[in-house]
């Protein structure tokens, strides 16, 4: 992964001084909250409903296991032992004080961490595959690319005062698990026919208020090109995009209002006009940046795993974690394995201090160092051997970390909602703790199948509700909590907006709601290898209409 | 009105001419439509001319007569209004203007450097705290960069990442060029 | 049951978050900001709420920060806000937080 050199650690710890001196002049009264929150969300520092909320960057999802014993160490020093991974792979401390903050950073720029950017008007955290340099499924690694759009992005002079906050994902292979469709700008990695490598480039997908699928403004992008034409894209936003209304003022609202084919032309003609002398990527930069994700010294002697083999006859709950939560290496004999945050009746994403020490330890020992955060809330170890994953799972079930649920109905991806947030309308973290519960039963769940619930607490959809195969959005209704219910979305490579399914339901309604939709799957879908998406895509919204509402009482 | 130009506050010699009344003899700053409106006139004058464009307002239909003004001022109605930062790298950059290029309206310390990287190399400030960290050399500003700007005269490029910049000391308001906070990094 | 009376008759209570560490605070009729609830100052009234209100501003310079007036509902000698929000930010989040300790 990337290390941070002189150059590195001077630009963060230089923000660091910057950022103390911004919240001495605050804590002193010289400057003012208005002035101050601008500058205090671009270090990630929220205000939420019982404390400051600091935002932690996970460049692209990937940690280190020092990194991760000291987010362990900050959570217990500085918050309540725990902390909250998100769809955006980063981590949050919701019990943050404003005059420890300063501290935090520092400890964090001590092992290459930071929170810059986390929050505000400008370039967000840049989000790739968490399976990035191990799937078998793999073109290229996504990762050296989102790695040099992180420095690029980083306290850009010109673009640090956008109209609205901007994502980026990146992946490199052809199943999409970053979901970029829904982000301001999609990059998927590909080569064209010559062999060269550029990117398929999409402009203007996002969620929230007016959720929309992102438009592919480019087939084919050259690597060369990738900082100008992202300098274009972002110049065109910053320009027209509109600011004059908080709900309109992301660049999926430009690329509607404008229209696809404008949008495209305009961002050609400023890249055409870009003087591109600097913002030319040469070859061998990039390649200087992919030599710290090269592949870690697998062994590549591989006979079979015996001890795999034997566990897996002889452990029914092993079999159970290895058919969930164990994805295909590209190198013979490797794994990739899924820690699950969803321990059936806990919040979604949470791990305490102890739990993040565990898992620094088996990653150090187990995965070359490495953990990587998907954005559905969970962690994953990237390279596993086979023959160790029976004593890495023993690890993880004594940890509390080995739900063998991977993409069942109880991996469920939900906000921190009005338990937590200041935005939020209703909350989130109990439906989906109830949820978890009512659908405990592992047989159930195996048989129900792929079933993606993804909860948001209000319209801002940080739970990517919109994309969930079951979606639910809480609202308030004249000082009650309600929810909405969607269905068939998703945030894959066949990207969808979920659909309304009607009227919305109490909070002790829509668990039952949630039942009554998936008891019509069952009944409905052709076969048990037709899994909940494929079934609604095939017969639509009206059989879960009618069993939802047909017998009101 | 001050004007922090260079390391120090200079008295503006500039006037934004109404609308509507004739300009005054000297030097006058106009606006885009005004501009636009009285070209030929306006073209045909001897004394310095400047331009005044507010936020929202493009260099279309100028982009041949940038090189009349001696100044150009993009005004920032509020700070979180970013959109004089492209105009400006755009004025530097794609048309090489050479003028005095000021930052005016709602500038605060706390975008000094930015402001400065996208090509602005005078601040009509009105804030006092800024005035007073401009005036003191207060400001601890972050010198290295991950991108080029407009500065490609006065940065450093010290590899081996090609696109790495570092500022000299010295830029508006920067406090490790006074030494007030105690040395550097 | 009677009537619910509407949020704008409410007693009305001044709440803010700690500047420095951003804890819930209750302006108490002595001027602090304190974490009881119950010993928040209590207004009646549009120009109780409005003196309320510029008092309590005073303090968003250091003190406190996203200062708003809640209504409150008095159940006997207990006092409760109104809002939903309001009662979790008084109590804390409603779900137990994760605690997930090794075995000694």
């Amino acid at each position: 992964m990337y290390r941070y050199d002189e150059f590195d650690h001077d630009l963060v710890r230089e923000r660091v001084a910057e950022f103390s001196d911004q919240v001495a002049r605050r804590l002193s009264g010289e400057l003012t909250e208005d002035q101050f929150k601008p500058l205090r969300l671009m270090n990630g520092v929220y205000l939420q409903l019982h404390a400051y909320m600091l935002r932690i960057a996970v460049p692209y999802g990937t940690l280190s296991s020092r990194q991760m014993r000291t987010l362990a160490h900050l959570a217990r020093t500085y918050d309540r032992d725990y902390g909250h991974f998100t769809t955006r792979q980063n981590l949050q401390f919701h019990w943050t004080k404003l005059e420890e903050a300063p501290k935090m950073l520092a400890e964090l720029a001590d092992v290459e961490m930071h929170c810059i950017q986390t929050s505000g008007n400008c370039i967000r955290n840049v989000t790739a595959d968490h399976f990035a340099g191990a799937s078998a499924d793999e073109i290229a690694d996504p990762r050296p690319y989102a790695e040099i759009l992180r420095q690029w992005s980083s306290l850009h002079p010109e673009f640090s005062l956008l109209p609205r906050k901007f994502k980026l994902a990146v992946i490199g292979a052809p199943k999409d698990r970053a979901a970029i469709q829904t982000h301001d700008i999609g990059l998927e990695v590909k080569r064209n026919d010559s062999g060269k490598l550029g990117f398929a480039v999409w402009v203007g997908g996002g969620q929230g208020r007016t959720p929309m699928i992102a438009k592919k403004v480019r087939d084919f992008l050259p690597e060369s090109d990738l900082i100008a034409y992202m300098e274009a894209i972002l110049r065109i936003y910053n320009l027209f995009g509109r600011r004059d209304n908080k709900f309109k003022a992301r660049i999926k609202i430009l690329v509607h209002e404008m229209g696809e084919e404008e949008v495209k032309a305009a961002i050609e003609k400023e890249f055409a006009a870009i003087d591109k002398t600097n913002m030319v990527l040469p070859r061998d930069a990039v390649e200087r940046i992919e030599r710290y994700f090269a592949p870690p010294p697998f062994d590549t002697r591989f006979n079979g795993a015996p001890a795999f083999d034997r566990a897996r006859e002889t452990d029914s709950e092993f079999a159970s974690f290895v058919e969930r939560n164990v994805h295909p290496h590209k190198m013979p004999g490797y794994a990739i394995a899924t820690v699950s945050l969803k321990p059936i009746g806990g919040t979604p994403g949470d791990m305490t201090s102890a739990q993040m020490d565990a898992v620094a330890g088996i990653a150090e020992q187990y995965s070359f160092d490495e953990v990587r955060v998907s954005h559905e809330q969970n962690l994953v170890l990237p390279h596993v051997k086979l023959e160790e994953l029976p004593a890495v799972y023993a690890r993880l079930r004594a940890t509390g970390l080995a739900t063998a649920n991977f993409g069942l109905i109880t991996d469920i991806i939900c906000c921190p909602g009005l338990d937590y947030c200041s935005l939020a309308n209703a909350r989130s973290i109990p439906i989906a703790q109830r949820l978890s519960e009512r659908f405990a039963d592992p047989v159930r769940q195996s048989d129900i199948g792929e079933l993606k619930i993804k909860i948001s607490g209000c319209i801002n959809a940080c739970g990517h509700h919109h994309v969930g195969h079951i979606g639910i959005l809480g609202v308030d209704r004249k000082g009650e909590e309600f929810y909405q219910i969607t269905l068939g979305g998703s945030g894959d490579e066949t990207c969808s907006i979920g659909e309304i399914v009607g009227k919305g339901f109490s909070f002790d309604g829509v668990i039952d709601a949630v039942e009554t939709i998936v008891d019509t799957y069952l009944k409905l879908r052709e076969s048990p290898r037709e899994n909940f998406l494929s079934a609604y895509r095939r017969v639509g919204e009206e059989p879960f209409q009618e069993a939802l509402y047909a017998h009101a009482a | 009105m001050a004007i922090f130009k260079g390391h120090a506050f200079v008295e503006d010699e500039w006037a934004v001419a109404a609308e509507g009344v004739p300009l005054p003899a000297g030097r006058a700053v106009v606006s885009k439509a005004r501009f636009l409106a009285e070209h030929d006139t306006l073209s045909a004058r001897n004394a310095p001319l400047g331009l005044i464009l507010r936020s929202g307002e493009t260099l279309d239909g100028l982009e041949d007569d940038l090189d009349r003004f001696q100044l150009i001022v993009l005004d920032i109605p509020k700070y979180t209004d970013g959109r004089s930062y492209s105009t400006a790298r755009i004025l530097r950059e794609r048309y090489k203007y050479a003028g005095e290029l000021r930052a005016s309206g709602d500038v605060l310390r706390d975008q000094i450097m930015f402001l400065h990287r996208v090509g602005f190399d005078a601040f009509d400030v009105t804030h006092e705290g800024t005035i007073a960290a401009l005036r003191d050399g207060k400001i601890k500003l972050v010198h290295k960069h991950y991108q080029a700007a407009a500065r490609e005269d006065e940065e450093a490029a010290p590899g081996p990442r090609p696109w790495l910049r570092i500022s000299p000391r010295g830029v508006p308001g920067d406090a490790h060029e006074t030494g007030l906070d105690g040395g550097g990094i | 049951m009677s009537a619910k009376s509407k949020d704008s008759d409410l007693p009305l209570i001044a709440t803010a978050n700690d500047l420095r560490t951003g804890a819930v605070v209750y302006r108490s009729a002595d001027g602090a900001w304190q974490r009881d609830i119950a010993r928040a100052e209590i207004v009646e009234g549009k120009s109780a709420a409005d003196d309320l209100l510029r008092r309590a501003e005073a303090d968003l310079a250091v003190g406190v920060a996203d200062l708003a007036l809640i209504p409150i509902i008095r159940e006997g000698a207990f006092l409760r806000p109104a809002a939903l929000r309001e009662i979790i930010r008084s109590t804390g989040p409603t779900i137990e937080l994760p605690a997930w300790q090794p075995r000694a």
